[in-house]
């Protein structure tokens, strides 16, 4: 008796012991951030003090310099703007795009849909040269609307893929009744297929919203004045004064970044699995 | 209402013929039922004549009109799908008005006649539901009116009953006969079920591999079958098929009888070995062996309710058993009907 | 049997419904799609092609064909051999590593227990937040002075002050810190990878598996994982794909230091290609990307089409 309670009992904290690690693993950096953020800064950089938690009271003074030296609010809207315009390109050529490749049965569909995937996967890092090139030809260099124009190139075949998985799902039955019934097969589309594929929509919506701010290489190519930066960029490079890191200023305008995106994730990721899963698996 | 005719319907997905041309004559107001089992290619018959799949060659014609490339709103064509297709967004009302709605029907007509169809299968009082707090009944109604509501030229059926649990399919095949009665519409219903087709249709079109084995009406199909196949799959349980000189012998298992219960007419004997017995209730199946054929063959005796408690049928013995000539069927070589040899 | 009177056919019908077609109105649904994929990204493509074949540069953008002489010359150059080695090592090592801690988160957080929704909430940051702003926070637990590592080492007296080791300063170190931030970011990806799969496999398949006597992690390695390749060679082309091509995590951390150590190919192309204004070189060096990835997808979709129960 006492032999198995105790293989017991090695099991459970064994395992209890995981859960920490990977917790700790994951969490830790973000708690830095957010320590980071509330800690004055004589607190912050002296190598004395016990870095894990508040030695001197703990202050909003890096907020407060974020929120009035910096630019930090233009970048906040820039990406707003950028995520909202980029999100509607998407829907309105992805949506369509998807229904067709799901419906569409034989080689061509096949083949079609893989081709979006894989121009998923074309890095950035090859095509920011040329792109520069044709951004400036646009007149769009050293702007935010450069990235209007660029982020669709990979939100479009994502939000296609996303959205190809979820059309799948849907049975035809109800497209069917409805082109039986009289309605054009676009008809179809627009009063059966998207009403009915809401959660789904909006999942893309989410996830496209957020491929938008974590972009990081096109904004660092395309723009370089300040005021046009999108938040990521923004945090990333311009509280930097010479050789100087604002890191109690950087990691607060992280945190403000990253919240959003991290509560997003979280109520969106299990309709984002039943997505890739439905088309990706069988 | 019309009637519908298909020429020489062929189609195929990749270079396989799923169907391999079908040329079949349903008049006004028949209730025609394609039987036949999966994959025999019943559906993408049913969904070629709707508009839903487009033929590889043949052609469709409703009310004497050739509609192969008419959508399948331009066809007048009603459908009625396994799983109903009701639409989930909308209420009960709505899916009803939907068709017309489609057709641009002004909207005191669109009331008067979802008021007629709902009526007409008492689901007025359902109007303002949505499909998911009906019952499998009523859902069924619904659809039926949402098909009705457009007085449609053809009513197409694709085996509506088989989501539903034994206890539901007898009322709901009911329910179903008799609005087509009440209603006249020309209808195709599509089902692998032997005992709605028999039950349901006016006319039975036998399917199998894409094409028609026989068209006739039930005690035709099942009396005076055209082929192996056409025997096989109709009436359970399936008629014994014994091969003799060069050809096959069919008889029922409700023919084949002990011979002392076969008086007056000529009759053909056989030895039968008794294997097994199951008690039905209503009846009693016997299956065994025949002499002088082949000995691993099962063959199967149906007992009426008279004897089915009679003790003296016991595994291991052998009885004289007989079926009526007029009830023997002749099999040429290739499995068609032919005449006694 | 049955009389039908003369059969009539439209003509006009043909076109009238030329929309209600489902190839035509397939192509007309996929068509702006498609048009704005090849056009920025199909024709930018070929620009970069044409780019490592000429002699172009902000400063004198010429167009002369030069065929292979800037392959030549990035080759030659130990700078770029150097990023090429680091690109492989830091890809290898942070999949590897992503993959495992992949593994065994998954395996936690299939278990039920009492606050397994926050914890995975938390397991998922490192994969939801911006790169960018994930990877600061990692530059500043690395940075040569206030290292929070560092202090807790001096803490716990397994360093002294003198020796506390400069995460980003020193090439071997650099190089393993860039590759723990990228698996770190890369795990929790492949947690929610394996959590799909695992839960795709069919209840009954395992019960089977049970009942046959196959205990723990017989069921795990003889029943399991072979059903779930297909979802985990996707994940890791993914994975694969975006590390190999990165320079987020290089720009912010180490700008290729020291000495080149965490040069990625990725980082070279920008600092040639943009930084510098050599773009003909720059592109050289971002295709050499092109036959790696091309390699793993073709390589990863024909292990899937294999394997496709």
């Amino acid at each position: 008796m006492k032999r198995v309670s105790a293989v017991k009992v090695l099991q459970e904290t064994s395992f209890y012991g995981a859960v920490a690690f990977f917790f700790v693993l994951a969490a830790f950096p973000f708690y830095w951030m957010l320590i980071t953020s509330f800690k004055a800064n004589a607190d912050l950089y002296s190598v004395t003090h016990v870095p894990f938690w508040f030695n001197d009271p703990p202050t909003l003074e890096h907020f407060r310099y974020l929120f009035e030296k910096t630019l930090f609010a233009t970048w906040l809207l820039n990406s707003l703007i950028i995520g909202l315009c980029v999100t509607a390109i998407t829907l309105v050529t992805a949506l369509p795009a998807a229904y067709s490749l799901a419906r569409m049965t034989g080689r061509n569909g096949e083949a079609l849909g893989i081709g979006i995937f894989l121009t998923y996967l074309v890095p950035p890092t090859l095509l920011f040269l040329p792109l520069s090139r044709v951004v400036a030809e646009l007149g769009l260099q050293n702007s935010m609307w450069s990235l209007v124009v660029v982020y669709p190139t990979f939100t479009i075949p994502f939000c296609t893929w996303l959205m190809m998985g979820f059309f799948k799902a849907m049975p035809p039955e109800i497209e069917e009744a409805a082109i039986v019934d009289g309605c054009s097969l676009f008809g179809a589309f627009v009063k059966m297929a998207i009403p009915l594929s809401l959660p789904g929509i909006l999942t893309v919506v989410i996830f496209t919203f957020t491929l938008t701010l974590q972009e990081f290489v096109y904004a660092l190519t395309f723009v370089s004045s300040t005021a046009e930066k999108p938040i990521t960029l923004g945090v990333a490079t311009d509280l930097i004064r010479g050789d100087i890191f604002f890191w109690g200023e950087i990691m607060a305008g992280a945190l403000i970044a990253s919240i959003p995106v991290a509560i997003a994730y979280n109520l969106f990721l299990d309709r984002f699995i039943a997505g890739i899963t439905g088309g990706a698996v069988k | 209402m019309a009637a519908v005719l298909t020429r020489d319907i062929v189609k195929k997905f990749a270079d396989v013929p799923a169907v391999n041309g079908i040329s079949l004559g349903v008049p006004d107001g028949e209730f025609m039922v394609l039987l036949g089992p999966s994959g025999c290619g019943k559906t993408t018959f049913l969904r070629i004549i709707c508009g839903l799949e487009k033929q590889t060659s043949g052609e469709v014609l409703i009310g004497g009109e050739v509609v192969n490339d008419m959508p399948p709103r331009a066809r007048g064509v009603a459908m009625m799908f396994q799983s109903y297709g009701l639409y989930p967004h909308f209420t009960v009302r709505n899916n009803i008005a939907f068709p017309l709605r489609t057709q641009k029907v002004a909207r005191a007509e669109i009331g008067r006649k979802v008021e007629w169809a709902s009526q007409l299968l008492g689901i007025a009082h359902l109007l303002e539901r949505r499909p998911r707090q009906l019952s499998g009944g009523e859902r069924q109604r619904v659809a039926l009116a949402r098909a009705l509501v457009r007085e449609p030229t053809a009513l197409l059926l694709d085996e509506p009953l088989s989501n539903l649990d034994a206890k539901l399919r007898a009322s709901a095949r009911l329910e179903i006969k008799q609005f087509q009665q009440r209603v006249g519409v020309t209808t195709i219903y599509v089902t692998h079920d032997q005992v709605e087709a028999m039950g349901m249709g006016d006319r039975i079109a036998v399917i199998d591999r894409g094409i028609v084995r026989q068209v006739g009406t039930p005690s035709e199909i099942y009396d005076d079958p055209a082929d192996r196949f056409v025997a096989t799959f109709v009436g359970t349980p399936p008629m014994n098929i014994v091969a003799r000189n060069g050809g096959y012998l069919g008889f029922r298992p409700e023919n084949f009888l002990p011979r002392d219960m076969i008086n007056g007419e000529a009759s053909t004997e056989f030895q039968f070995r008794v294997d097994r017995s199951e008690y039905l209730g209503s009846e009693r199946i016997v299956y065994g062996a025949i002499e002088g054929f082949d000995p691993d063959q099962v063959i199967t005796a149906k007992l009426p309710p008279a004897h089915v408690a009679d003790e003296w049928i016991r595994p291991g013995e052998w009885h004289a058993f007989a079926v009526r000539n007029s009830a023997l069927r002749n099999f040429d070589k290739d499995g068609k009907r032919s005449s006694r040899l | 049997m049955v009389t039908i009177g003369e059969s009539v056919v439209r003509p006009a019908s043909r076109l009238r419904f030329i929309l209600d077609r489902r190839d035509v109105l397939g192509s007309f649904l996929v068509a702006p799609a498609i048009l704005y994929v090849l056009l920025l990204v199909g024709v930018p493509f070929l620009m970069a092609l044409y780019y490592s074949v000429s002699a172009y540069t902000i400063y004198d953008p010429s167009w002369s064909f030069v065929g292979l002489d800037n392959f030549e010359d990035i080759i030659d150059d130990p700078v770029f051999r150097q990023t090429l080695y680091n690109t492989f090592i830091f890809t290898f090592g942070s999949q590897i590593l992503g993959l495992i801690l992949g593994k065994f988160g998954a395996l936690v957080l299939l278990r039920r227990f009492p606050g397994r929704g926050f914890v995975r909430a938390m397991i998922i940051l490192p994969w939801a937040v911006p790169i960018a702003l994930a990877t600061v926070a990692w530059q500043w637990m690395f940075d040569s002075l206030y290292s929070v590592i560092n202090w807790t080492l001096i803490a716990l007296d397994i360093v002294d002050r003198s020796e506390a080791p400069n995460w980003l300063g020193t090439p071997s170190l650099a190089m393993l810190s860039v590759i723990v931030v990228n698996a770190w970011r890369f795990f929790p990806f492949a947690i929610v990878i394996f959590l799909a799969g695992i839960t795709a496999v069919p209840q009954d398949v395992l019960d089977a598996a049970t009942v046959d006597g196959a205990g723990f992690w017989r069921r795990n390695y003889q029943i399991i994982v072979p059903m779930i390749l297909p979802i985990v060679a996707i994940g890791l082309v993914f994975g694969i794909v975006f590390t190999f091509t990165d320079l987020s995590i290089v720009f912010l951390m180490t700008m290729g230091g020291p000495v080149g150590a965490t040069s990625v190919l990725g980082f070279q192309g920008f600092q040639t290609g943009i930084v510098s204004g050599d773009v003909s070189h720059g592109a050289a060096i971002s295709l050499f990307m092109v036959p790696v990835l091309l390699v793993v997808v073709v390589a990863m979709l024909r292990f899937i089409r294999r394997r496709e129960i």
